[in-house]
This record gives structure tokens, sequence and C-alpha cells, in this order.
């Protein structure tokens, strides 16, 4: 939902970034306001989760230049930690595997960590399965996936759930959803486009980093992007995600040469 | 109990030297700390005077105790190994048991205090054909303490141990303990050992399957911080076919603290088809501390299974990260990476063990 008048929630300029001294993003511009999703798209190695986690402040990224506004704050200056509970949520491609913690109790302090930044009181353990038992529905997840550890031997349709359970959990005000499409069956997908519909909000942005159409169909974004060599090449609604779907990202190749000649 | 009187030198109480480092068993554990100290026999009366024996569980007879004490030491080849030879020589309380079909759990707990004296325990299980029982043992010291430990089980057919051993020391403290079993064709063993704050440990499981067909189940977990050592020296030996084991050690070294695992197992050429998997995992959490980490496989028998592993590694950055990202601090983000390591461990305990586990995580769950 596109209001010219809402409030800028993300605001991304001329973000140059590296990683083990290469670089990998060549100055990346981005504003998202309030009510919108926006889609980045792009070739594998275009940058795009690169973006993703530096805007997550991954530690392996440094960022070389530019700024990230974050509702008039300056992002990069925040840890991860911090950066999650003022509301940024990175829906990861690859959920991690965590042997031995318990989903249940990892979602509980992430929870409270964020319910604590928005001065909310803490939930105990009674309150808290109340609330994350109501949250399941979210994405059909079964209650059972609870009681284990932290994605481990979980599908990866079952990881990705996870990811929209603890976004339905957190109630980020940006999430960036990361390659949440890949690895899933066309059932699992629609579950999880469900959930993101359902947590959209007037107040909330969303910004899915994804490399096909498939997911748009389900999820239909007001902004696409079009990423290539560490930045965003174009920019235009969602007729640009299917005007992608019917060329392919051959033309990218040769704008990019003609920028490189140019 | 009357104070006796021992002898002056750890020498003259073992009847040996103190092993050196120049043998291979003790290359990367140095006795010193023992050696600085002078033994003081003990005076803080029976250790076991508050021991309640649980239905199925009866003491064995003196002339019977005499009689088997010493034969799982000896079936597994470790009778004259030092910290054994010192056990005997120090005057233990000895305490034979015999556990019968449907025993209820068994609860054994020593605190070696902190008074400088050396506190030594000799325990022999005899479990019955068919008996269970889910022994909970604790080892404890409050300040600088030796506690010499000596256990012997010998599992008959289709006997089923669970036994729990929690030792958490001090680090003015010293650990020397032996474990060794004997196990019977379609018995069961799960041995969890836990070992934190000791200045010095060194623990030596040790299982002998007589005929094979039994299960060996080994989980281990040790902690050292500050200039602590813990060593961890496990012998499996098969002398019949269709024997399994499935052992697990998990280190975490923090501080300058040393830790050392060497897990020997021994298959035979008698021990066919036997099914044995080892694996060592070790966390380092700081730049000065130190893993010395060994598998010591004799394999003979040419139709077996024997797997084995060893990793030593820092918290992964990308876990930590995965939970920063969800708003959790970076510190509490690693104490809970370093419960659900020791998790692993720490959840095969028997109830009874587990709450004697250290309040403080990582020991509980957070």
């Amino acid at each position: 939902m596109i209001r010219s008048d809402a409030p800028v929630l993300l605001e991304v300029r001329d973000l140059r970034a590296s990683v083990d001294d290469q670089p990998i993003l060549h100055g990346v511009n981005l504003t998202i306001r309030a009510g919108e999703i926006h889609a980045v798209m792009g070739r594998n190695g275009s940058g795009k989760s690169t973006l993703s986690k530096v805007l997550a402040g991954h530690p392996a990224y440094t960022v070389t230049g530019g700024t990230v506004t974050y509702k008039d704050r300056n992002l990069l200056d925040l840890d991860p930690e911090q950066r999650a509970r003022i509301g940024l949520f990175l829906g990861f491609q690859y959920p991690v595997e965590i042997p031995g913690v318990s989903n249940l109790e990892f979602l509980r302090v992430a929870t409270n960590a964020r319910r604590q930044e928005r001065g909310e009181a803490e939930l105990d353990t009674f309150a808290f399965e109340d609330l994350v038992n109501a949250r399941l529905a979210v994405v059909q997840m079964d209650p059972a996936f609870l009681e284990r550890s932290v994605n481990e031997g979980f599908s990866g349709g079952e990881k990705k759930r996870n990811e929209i359970l603890q976004m339905a959990l957190l109630e980020p005000v940006v999430a960036i959803l990361d390659e949440t499409d890949s690895g899933l069956d066309i059932d699992a997908l629609r579950i999880v486009a469900a959930g993101v519909n359902q947590l959209a909000s007037p107040d909330n942005a969303t910004l899915l980093i994804t490399h096909y159409q498939r997911l748009l169909d389900l999820i239909t974004p007001d902004h696409v992007h079009v990423m290539a060599a560490g930045r965003i090449l174009r920019s235009g609604g969602p007729e640009l995600a299917h005007e992608l779907e019917r060329t392919g990202y051959d033309w990218v190749d040769q704008e990019l040469a003609l920028a490189e000649v140019g | 109990m009357v104070a006796t009187t021992l002898a002056h030198t750890w020498q003259d109480l073992a009847g040996a030297a103190l092993p050196s480092r120049r043998m291979e068993d003790w290359r990367f554990t140095d006795l010193a700390a023992l050696a600085a100290m002078e033994p003081r026999p003990w005076t803080g009366g029976d250790p076991l005077a508050s021991l309640q024996l649980p239905a199925g569980v009866t003491r064995l007879p003196e002339a019977e105790l005499a009689a088997v004490a010493g034969q799982c030491l000896a079936r597994n080849g470790c009778s004259d190994h030092w910290p054994v030879r010192l056990n005997a020589g120090a005057r233990p309380v000895r305490l034979g048991l015999r556990v019968q079909a449907g025993a209820e759990p068994l609860q054994l707990a020593l605190d070696a205090g902190g008074a400088g004296e050396l506190l030594a325990l000799h325990l022999v299980l005899l479990l019955e054909p068919g008996a269970s029982l889910a022994l909970s043992q604790q080892l404890s010291a409050s300040g600088a303490a030796v506690c010499s430990l000596v256990c012997e089980a010998r599992l008959a057919a289709d006997a089923q141990l669970h036994w729990g051993l929690v030792a958490q020391g001090h680090s003015g403290a010293t650990m020397l303990g032996h474990v060794a079993v004997t196990q019977e064709p379609g018995s069961s063993l799960e041995l969890v050992t836990v070992s934190s704050g000791w200045g010095l440990s060194r623990l030596e499981p040790r299982v002998q399957q007589g005929q094979g067909a039994a299960r060996t189940r080994l989980r281990g977990l040790q902690w050292v911080d500050d200039n602590q050592l813990a060593d961890t020296h496990s012998l499996v030996r098969f002398d019949g076919p269709d024997g399994q084991l499935d052992q697990l050690h998990k280190t975490v070294a923090a501080g300058a603290g040393r830790s050392v695992f060497n897990g020997a197992v021994q298959v035979p050429r008698a021990a066919q088809r036997t099914d044995a998997a080892q694996l060592s995992r070790s966390l380092l959490l700081s730049d000065r501390a130190r893993v010395d980490t060994k598998p010591e496989l004799e394999i003979v028998a040419d139709d077996v299974k024997c797997a084995h592993g060893a990793t030593v590694s820092r918290l992964q950055q990308d876990e930590l990260f995965y939970l920063q990202s969800r708003g959790i601090a970076a510190d509490q983000a690693a104490r809970l990476l370093l419960a659900g390591y020791c998790q692993d461990v720490l959840r095969e305990l028997p109830a009874a063990a587990a709450g004697w586990l250290p309040t403080a995580p990582p020991f509980r769950e957070p």
C-alpha cells in the first residue's frame, strides 16, 4: 500500500560494504515507508543477501560508506541485538540450527527482549506459552516444534515457518525476508506467504529478497527493485517483476555492460 | 573413626612414585599440584554415615566384599595404575553393594571438604542378572582437598546401570577417579560424568565387555577455567562379538584451563560385528585455554563399525548472530549457546544427579 505521506521507516543512502576486504555493495539507495512491501530481486551474487545482512548488522560485513537511517536513528551505530529490539527483523535464508537450546525458551527470551524495549512487561513461562500458541496459527505450525532444539532437524519448510513464527512474536517494524521462498514446496510457500500477508499492516513494512516471481504471486509488492553488481539497477512497480519473469536477467548484463562503457 | 597415621609422602602411600609427564599416559597431566601437598588423613568421620540404601540394594557381607574387590579393576587392567594404588594405600572407605531386579534409585554423595585432607572411597557394585539401577553419585570439595575414588561395577547378564557422576570441586582440590566396569552379554551401561571446578582432575572410566554383546553408552562433560586441568582417559574393550559403544565426550575450556581427553577403544579379533562410535567435542572460550584430544582405536577384528571424530572450535559466529538478530544480547546469547552445548550430556543424568549440578549456567537451562 503506497501512501506518499506515510512516514519513512528505513532510508538507505549510497550504502557500500565489503566482506573480507572484497567490496560487495557499491552504493545502494532505498527508501521504505510505512505500509509498503518492497521486493529486491537479482541473480545470485548480485549483493541482495549481503544487503540484508548488513542491515541486520552481521559482524562479517564491514560498512565502508553511506548511511542507513531507521526511524530517525543511525542504524549502523547499533549492535545487531539493538536493531532487533527496536523493530528490525531479518528472516534468514538459512536459519541456524542451535542444538541443546529449546525453541520455546529461545522464542521467549527473544520476545521479552523486544517487549522490554517497547516498555512492556516481560512474559513468564505460562503467559508466553499462551501467546506462542496463539501465534502458531499464523504459520500452521505443530506445537511439538516448540519442544525441540532451535531449528535442529527441521525440514527446510519447517525452518522457514519458524522464522515467520518469530516474526509474528516480535512484531517488527521493518521485516527483511531473505529468500524466504527458497527450498519451499508450494504448500509451505502458501503458508509462509499467508503469514507474511497477515502480519503486514499500515504501520510496518516488508522487504522481500527473492530470486523468483513465484513468491510475488502470493505477496504483491508495491515496489520492485532489481539489484546487480552491488547496486539497485532499476526500480518500478509490480510489473517490473513480471517483466523479469518474461525476459530473464539477460538485459541486466547488457545494462551493466553499457554502464561500464559509459 | 580414629585417625590413622598416614605415610609422609604420596609415594609411600601408593607404593610407587608419582607418575611423571615422561609417561605417555600422563604426558599432558602434571601432578605437581599434588606433589606440592602433603597427604593428610581424613578426620571427618564416616562420610557415608547418612547413606540410606533403597529397596533392592543391600550391603555385601565383609568377606564377600573382600573376595570381589579388585576384580573389575583387574579385568580392566588398571590394578596397578597409580591412582588405584593410592586409593588402596589411603585406607579408603569401602562400600560393597548388591543390586537386585527392580531396585529403587540410589544416591551417594561424598564431600571432601576444604581442610586439605585426603578422602578415599572404594565402591563395589554387583548387579545381579536382570537387575537395574539408577545411581546418582556426587563428589564435591569446598577448598583444598584430595578426593580419591575407585568404583567397580559388575553387570551380570541383562543388568542395566544408569550411572551419573557429578564431580564439582574447587581450584584447590584434586580429584583422582577410576571407574571400572565389566559387562556380561545383554547388559547395558550408561555412564554420565560431569566434572568442573577442580584444580586438577583425572577420571578414568574403563569398561570391559567380557563376551561382547552388551551396550555401553558413555557421556562426559568436563569444564576447566582459570588454571584448572581436567583429564579424562577412557578405555572400552570388547572381548567378544556384537558389542556396542556410543561415546560422546565434551569439553569446555575457558581462562587458562587445560583439558585432556584420551579415548581408547580396543576391538580384538574376537570382537567381530562390534559397533562403536566415539565423538570428542571441545569448545575453546579463550586464547589461553588448551585442549588435547586423542582417539586411540586398536581394531584387529575385520567385520566391525568403528567411527570416531574430534572437533575443537569456538562459539560459532553464525549461531551468535542468529540469536543477536532476535534481540538477545551477545553475552546472553553466548550463555544460551554454552548451555545448549552442555545439555547434550547433562540431560542424560539420572534425576537426582541432575539436581546436584551447579545452579549457575551453563549447568542449568537458562
